[in-house]
């Protein structure tokens, strides 16, 4: 199970432009490799990241071979209201990983 | 043509400065203030720190029982964050047994040889790498303590040695870049002073974390040397005489470099 680094704010104000950051634990092979054997290594990448605030969607990211291993993620939302900040990351291989975090707003 | 433009490149390198000359201690500098003001940000936040991940996963590891004698580093150890505080600051140490200082690396693999009866972790392996990362967490903002230990003079000097030396087919020694050109640029990067402060680190070159081994490695590879093998006594020495170099810097493990 790949490990993932979520930076949420614990509280914001109503109205207030909050950052989101995250980090996942993943090796994004780009497929264009070659092994010690002469075999090309199989492309094993995550393809999709989509972030849902209380279930909608406010983010989402196709990802691409050239995109770096541990791909990190920051963006800004606005803090509408009190509850939960959804992530899920999909992949090659059936990656798929989800994390959760929760706000208070004021 | 090209080796040609290569020797005359070093050369005017060589030219611009007279004889080594360790650094005076107050105008030592870890990597991270040659870094940009982006990357510094990405070590600071524990959340940004991808180095963070094999913190996480070294956690884990402390807690697993494992080998034959089926015990877990917090069997013996504890709680890690008291019990190994302090610690990868003062490695490479003296090992009785060895009759020489060892690295933490080696520390941990001889621990999970004789105590918990299991097969050593491959050096770079993502194992040993997690585990010696949340130990070196540990002693984050610690100075490093690399004292007059009597018995590991004799390294020490051998590993002081290895640093002046000139090797490889460009005939560089450590100390011609790191003591002598440090701020200098080196194919656009800036040439840091070489402390060993927050290792392992994370590169982004690497897209990984990594040991010092594997940045000694990367130099000496760079010299155009033949490098050593992983876990080399060679190493150890150059590694102990790397932290006396860096000795009273503080420990930024897991530290992130460009």
């Amino acid at each position: 199970m790949a490990r993932a680094l979520i930076n949420v704010p614990a509280k914001a104000k109503r109205g207030e432009i909050i950052e989101i950051k995250t980090l996942i634990q993943h090796e994004m092979e780009t497929g264009f490799r070659v092994g010690t054997n002469g075999q090309v290594i199989p492309r094993d990448i995550i393809t999709d990241f989509i972030c849902k605030y209380n279930g909608e969607e406010i983010f989402r990211a196709d990802l691409h071979p050239a995109i770096s291993a541990n791909p990190f993620f920051t963006f800004f939302t606005v803090a509408t209201e009190s509850g939960t900040i959804s992530f899920e990351w999909s992949g090659d291989n059936g990656f798929a990983v989800s994390e959760t975090a929760t706000i208070t707003v004021e | 043509m090209r080796t040609g433009n290569v020797a005359v490149l070093v050369g005017v390198v060589i030219g611009a400065t007279a004889v080594a000359a360790e650094i005076p201690l107050s105008e030592r500098k870890s990597g991270y203030d040659f870094m940009g003001p982006d990357t510094r940000a990405m070590q600071d936040d524990d959340t940004t720190n991808p180095g963070m991940l094999w913190v996480l996963d070294g956690e884990a590891l402390w807690k697993r029982k494992a080998g034959a004698a089926n015990k877990s580093c917090a069997d013996c150890h504890g709680d890690a964050g008291t019990s190994m505080k302090g610690v990868a600051a003062r490695y490479p140490a003296f090992d009785a047994g060895r009759g020489r200082p060892i690295d933490l690396e080696q520390r941990v693999n001889i621990c999970r040889a004789d105590r918990q009866q299991a097969t050593p972790l491959p050096f770079e392996g993502k194992e040993l790498l997690a585990l010696t990362a949340y130990i070196g967490r540990q002693s984050r903002g610690m100075p490093i303590e690399i004292g007059d230990d009597e018995r590991t003079k004799p390294f020490l000097e051998a590993g002081r040695d290895l640093f002046n030396r000139r090797q490889g087919q460009l005939n560089l020694s450590c100390a011609q870049c790191h003591d002598d050109n440090w701020g200098q640029k080196l194919a656009g990067a800036p040439v840091p002073q070489g402390h060993a402060t927050g290792y392992p680190l994370y590169r982004l070159e690497w897209q990984s974390l990594g040991s010092l081994q594997r940045r000694l490695r990367n130099c000496i590879v760079g010299m155009r040397a033949e490098p050593y093998a992983f876990g080399a006594s060679e190493y150890v020495d150059l590694e102990l005489y790397l932290m006396w170099r860096a000795r009273g810097m503080k420990v930024e493990t897991p530290a992130v470099r460009p």
